[in-house]
């Protein structure tokens, strides 16, 4: 809402303050000023001028006149392109040196062959109207020489106000001038305090079909207007400053009473009108094409103004096209109405058709208004477009009584921490236009004004006092809170994750949960994998991506893809969330505000959503060390990602096998399966040729992806204690040899369980494959580490510790030692 | 060496002299200077202080002499032999310094080498600042709430008062989970974990929820679909403004440093009544960008203050809708964006930084600070 500071001013006497104390004000009150404009102050050098000789130059593609004028104090020639304007007219004249709106510059220049001492400005190039085609003709008695800005009365501020949804009152000049008057303490001048002439139901035949949408419908009876009378400048002004355009005279009357009490008003040309008025729900199939020339289907959950030959005005929203007034229509039927604010807000969305009118229903117009906004819209036009002065007004009044709100006295004073005496709360309450009656020692039974239909309950009058005593006067304590029990286990496990894997070098990410269909064929997923993605919105950001995640490798992927592509090749990502999975729910039970839900009816609410478990990622491409002068380096591959699981398991005291598997987006020799005991953790290794082509990553790209989930329920509850001896150490060396196919960890297992207690450690430091070995196998050599706690080893002890770790190798591998 | 062997006239044998051991001594002495490198010095220790060394020969021949004689004699040898042993520690330590010395030299590295063999990793800004505002809740005694993010209809709007025909939850607002009618949204903030909250605990409830938030958004400089929220909610009987206003001070000096300004303004939220808005003052121009003729401010665009995020008395109806009576509870709620106030915090001015994920970016945020 724009509201010039000059048109507040004819409602409240705040004197000589500056705009920008007013908008502190109002912002503190809760009418967000967002920007205060100081329009005029930056034209300078602009004065009145008369023409006084034009010379039509020709040779030119288009018009132009060779001007002299008289300035008042001297003779001065300038160049015009426009022609609206003749000898004798009184002009505004830009005299150099002259600056214009947005620091535009006038000084004398050559142009057309001649030196044009300045210009003649349009309305446009002064900023008070959209006018560009021609010069500004100005009235004739205004005095030569002047300050335009002066004489005009270009000199004005605007408050640009953001206004909140439960604030409808404060769409009006009238509204935001009652919280002006409020917050400086002075009188306010209410303008829809007028006089109005007494309902007559014989003035037009009116009636309401749906009270609980429209509970006013109030219609003056105008005739003898002057189709052709103009908008006075004054109002063309105002309406422009406040940011709506100037149209006519009939539109104009009714646009500046909404913007001046808030009262939306429609003006149907009284002779394309047949028959009665009713304001009633559309009929299915029914149509209407509104005044944007928009051919509109409606249906029963419109409502609409119609006459015999159907809907004539989509109520509260905007009117047809088939009644709108033109420039012949001399008798009027004026609307002003009270529509329900729920039902307007629905039609303009539905019909996407926000207008003036629509956006203060929506927020709830002043009910009471009806009559004195029809009167001054009335007023006007018999002043301005000599109608009749006879207006009779049928006015359908079906209003429910206003209900009163029982207030503690205390209440506000409770809720704000700052104790309020009575007398205050009463006081303010009467300032927002509350009515009181004392209805007992402690409560107050609090009526709110006819323009506060967003006042109903005492959290809403609490507000009120808060507000206008001022938030800034709060003041500031803070609460003890109960002891706490700290972060939960996987709060604080989660962070250690996320810990753990970045001081491992991965960086991590928050990458988009949004996937398009294709993902899953990029990773190469079978139709019925869960990480397939099922959970769909609909109404997605991107049509492309209408999916969300169900594992976190795409976003890790387009991430990383990111980063190569800008020119870092080295790169190691991490990312933990959740991801989506959709699984077969009944639908949410329907359940009422402001009530507890039964646990079985919370339960089936959780019930209805998709399956969200926590997953861990990482990602990473080019060298996991650096080449550097130290060596040449090694590159990222299958055994980092494995390691990254591994790494996470060990941090967190998980023990997790690690064995061969097939799957989806791996490589199928070099992939990984984690396993917490029986339990899939997850999968990790390098990604498979295809996919690594279909998602566009450098060749070797490795990846692992684990449950969140599972790992940390696996967390041992209680860290134990590992006895630790003080014995020396001794070490042994074995070399197994072994078929290929025999995996690593099946013989550090055999070993492990073959060397007893007495095995500390057992070590794989070097795999030899050669001519030296069978075909087919290859030579594993472990260091054994050996140590008792309660004594020193002997070298028999020692043998024998080794000769059984190998012996088991041997049983159930068929290891020989080498 | 050995004196005639005259076993009844035991004689002074010449090794034994008093100027045959000076002259030994003198020898080894010269020889241990004369000792180049530590092998040349353990060459000179086999002679002169090996087995078959001058003193050793001497020592020998002590045997031989008749006892009144060998006490003196084998005082004069020991005297010798200390000489001589001493002259080679001496010797032996300076050239042991000497080689040290020099290998250390020789083992001189440069330090300034490139030692960064693993690149370095971190963690999302976004991550730290969730874990820095919880951890200064935490110490207060509050605790971390959590919620799903693909939540239920009835969790992120009609028990937040925020009813049926509200624009929010308008396609243009809220993301819809298919089918558009099954009552599941993306939560499209975290306001929704205040009920889940006082639905499990009941009061008194002291918590904060941080977490990701969806809005139907298209991402550029300012917006982005997918952003982190800080939700704050404390229900307890007696609980005012005043401790809305304290809570939030100790907030934002937490995030933004000690001694910031913060101030309330009245403003309209669903869940909330009284609701208001939370500005921060502008640290960079403390206001002056907003006086006349003061200096433009990038910061806060010459407005002096800084939006931060939302607040207010939490609405009798979310009270009830979460079974905490209204009459003898009341609590306050707060909420502020994460990338907004980082995008404040460190004077960013493309939100996109924080979702793209370049780890240039991460790493120069991903500190603790």
């Amino acid at each position: 809402m724009r509201v010039p500071v000059s048109w507040l001013r004819d409602y409240v006497d705040v004197g000589d303050v500056d705009s920008r104390d007013i908008a502190d004000r109002l912002t503190a009150a809760g009418l967000q000023v967002e920007r205060v404009e100081f329009l005029g102050s930056d034209i300078q050098g602009v004065v009145i001028a008369r023409v006084l000789e034009i010379e039509e130059l020709t040779g030119y593609k288009k018009p132009i006149r060779w001007v002299r004028l008289d300035d008042g104090t001297s003779e001065r020639h300038v160049v015009c392109g426009a022609s609206n304007f003749e000898i004798g007219d009184i002009v505004a004249y830009a005299r150099p040196p002259a600056t214009l709106p947005g620091g535009f510059q006038i000084e004398a220049r050559k142009t057309y062959d001649h030196l044009s001492d300045g210009m003649i400005c349009s309305g446009a190039e002064l900023g008070i109207s959209e006018e560009r085609d021609g010069i500004l003709r100005l009235p004739a008695d205004l005095t030569l020489g002047d300050d335009a800005v002066d004489a005009l009365g270009l000199r004005d501020d605007v408050l640009d106000i953001s206004i909140n949804p439960d604030r409808g009152y404060a769409l009006s000049v009238r509204g935001v001038a009652r919280e002006v008057a409020t917050s400086y303490g002075i009188p306010f001048r209410d303008p829809a305090d007028v006089e109005v002439p007494a309902p007559d139901t014989t003035a037009y035949q009116v009636s309401i079909d749906d009270p609980a949408s429209c509970d006013r419908y109030l219609l003056r009876v105008l005739r003898g207007i002057d189709p052709t009378a103009p908008s006075p400048r004054w109002l063309q002004r105002r309406l422009t400053l406040a940011g709506m355009r100037p149209i006519s005279l009939i539109v104009d009357v009714a646009n500046h009473v909404m913007l001046d009490v808030g009262q939306p008003l429609h003006t149907f040309d009284a002779g394309r009108v047949s028959g009665p008025i009713v304001v009633r729900r559309a009929r299915d199939g029914e149509r209407i094409v509104t005044l944007d020339g928009v051919d509109r289907q409606l249906d029963s959950t419109d409502l609409v103004i119609a006459d015999d030959s159907g809907p004539i005005a989509l109520a509260g929203v905007m009117g047809g096209a088939s009644t709108e007034v033109t420039e012949s229509t001399s008798d009027v039927l004026l609307e002003a109405a009270h529509f329900e604010a729920v039902l307007v807000s629905g039609a303009a969305r539905r019909h996407r058709l926000g207008s003036e009118a629509s956006r203060r229903f929506e927020r709830g117009v002043d009910d009471a208004l009806a009559p004195a906004g029809a009167e001054l819209a009335v007023r006007l036009l018999q002043q301005l477009a000599g109608a009749a002065a006879e207006a009779p007004a049928v006015d359908v009044d079906v209003r429910p009584p206003r209900p009163s709100i029982s207030l503690t006295a205390d209440l506000p004073g409770r809720l704000a921490g700052v104790p309020y005496s009575r007398e205050t709360v009463e006081r303010r309450l009467r300032e927002v236009g509350c009515e009181i009656s004392e209805s007992g020692e402690a409560t107050l039974s609090v009526t709110p004004p006819s323009w506060r239909p967003d006042l109903r309950i005492p959290a809403d009058l609490v507000e009120e006092v808060v507000r206008l005593e001022g938030y800034a006067a709060l003041p500031a304590t803070v609460p003890t809170a109960p002891a706490g029990r700290g972060l939960t286990r996987t709060q604080r496990l989660r962070r250690q994750v996320g810990r753990t894997l970045a001081a491992a070098g991965y960086v991590e990410v928050l990458s988009s949960p949004f996937v398009d269909a294709g993902s899953a064929h990029r990773l190469l997923l079978d139709a019925d994998d869960p990480r397939v993605p099922s959970v769909r919105v609909a109404n997605p950001v991107a049509d492309t991506e209408p999916y969300l995640r169900a594992t976190l490798l795409p976003g890790l992927f387009t991430t990383l893809a990111r980063n190569v592509g800008r020119g870092l090749t080295d790169v190691a990502l991490f990312e933990t969330g959740p991801v989506f999975r959709h699984r077969d729910s009944p639908p949410p039970p329907r359940l009422p505000a402001g009530v507890r839900p039964s646990d079985s009816d919370l339960a089936a609410l959780d019930a209805s959503l998709p399956d969200q478990p926590q997953r861990v990622a990482v990602a990473l491409t080019g060298m996991r060390q650096r080449p550097g002068w130290w060596g040449p380096g090694r590159a990222a591959a299958w055994s980092d990602a494995v390691e990254a699981g591994r790494l996470l398991a060990r941090t967190l005291g998980v023990e997790v096998t690690v064995s061969a598997d097939r799957h989806p987006p791996f490589h199928p020799g070099r992939c990984a399966a984690l396993h917490v005991g029986e339990t899939l953790l997850g999968h990790a290794g390098e990604l498979h040729p295809r996919a690594i082509a279909a998602l566009e990553l450098p060749a070797g790209t490795s990846a692992m992806e684990l449950s969140l989930d599972v790992l940390l329920a696996a967390v041992p509850d209680l860290a134990t204690a590992v006895p630790v001896s003080a014995y020396p150490a001794g070490s042994v060396d074995v070399a197994l040899v072994l078929p290929l196919a025999v995996p690593v960890a099946a013989v550090e297992s055999a070993l492990r369980r073959g060397g007893g207690d007495l095995l500390e450690s057992v070590r794989l430091f070097d795999v030899y494959t050669g001519s030296q070995l069978p075909s087919g196998h290859r030579s594993l050599a472990f260091t054994l580490r050996l140590r008792a706690l309660d004594h020193t080893l002997t070298s028999e002890e020692m043998l024998a510790v080794r000769d059984a770790a190998v012996a088991v190798a041997t049983a159930e591998l068929g290891a020989v030692l080498r | 060496m050995s004196g005639p062997n005259d076993r009844y006239d035991p004689k002074e044998v010449s090794a034994l002299s008093a100027d045959e051991l000076d002259a030994a001594v003198t020898e080894a002495r010269a020889a241990f200077l004369a000792a180049g490198d530590l092998g040349a010095l353990a060459t000179a220790h086999v002679a002169h202080l090996g087995n078959h060394a001058p003193v050793a020969l001497a020592r020998r021949e002590l045997g031989a002499l008749p006892p009144q004689a060998r006490a003196d004699a084998g005082r004069r040898v020991n005297d010798a032999r200390t000489a001589i042993q001493a002259a080679y520690d001496e010797r032996l330590a300076q050239l042991e310094a000497e080689r040290d010395e020099r290998v250390l030299v020789e083992e001189t590295v440069d330090v300034t080498l490139p030692t960064d063999v693993q690149p370095t990793g971190g963690r999302h800004p976004l991550t730290l600042i969730q874990e820095r505002v919880a951890d200064v809740f935490v110490g207060m005694g509050w605790e971390v709430a959590e919620g799903p993010e693909v939540e239920a209809e009835w969790l992120n709007f009609d028990a937040l008062n925020i009813p049926a025909w509200h624009p929010a939850r308008e396609t243009q607002d809220t993301l819809w989970i298919d089918p558009p009618s099954g009552g599941v949204v993306l939560r499209t903030h975290t306001s929704p974990v205040q009920v889940r909250a006082l639905l499990e605990r009941g009061a008194p409830c002291y918590v904060v929820a941080p977490g990701r938030v969806y809005r139907q958004e298209a991402l550029d400089a300012t917006h982005t679909p997918v952003f982190h929220q800080l939700e704050g909610l404390a229900v307890d009987e007696g609980l005012s403004m005043a401790d809305l206003r304290g809570t939030l001070k100790m907030l934002a000096a937490a995030v933004f440093g000690p001694g910031t300004t913060t101030r309330l303004r009245p403003d309209h939220y669903p869940f909330t009544e009284p609701s208001a808005d939370v500005d921060v003052r502008c640290w960079v121009c403390l206001g002056a960008s907003a006086l006349p003729g003061g200096e433009p401010c990038r910061t806060c665009r010459s407005e002096g203050w800084i939006e931060w995020g939302g607040s207010g008395m939490v609405h009798p109806v979310v009270l009830a809708s979460a079974g905490v009576d209204p009459e003898r509870y009341s609590g306050f709620a707060f909420g502020m964006g994460l990338e907004r106030t980082l995008m404040v915090r460190h004077g960013l001015s493309d939100i996109r930084d924080l979702v793209e994920g370049d780890v240039r970016f991460t790493l120069s945020l991903g500190r603790e600070d």
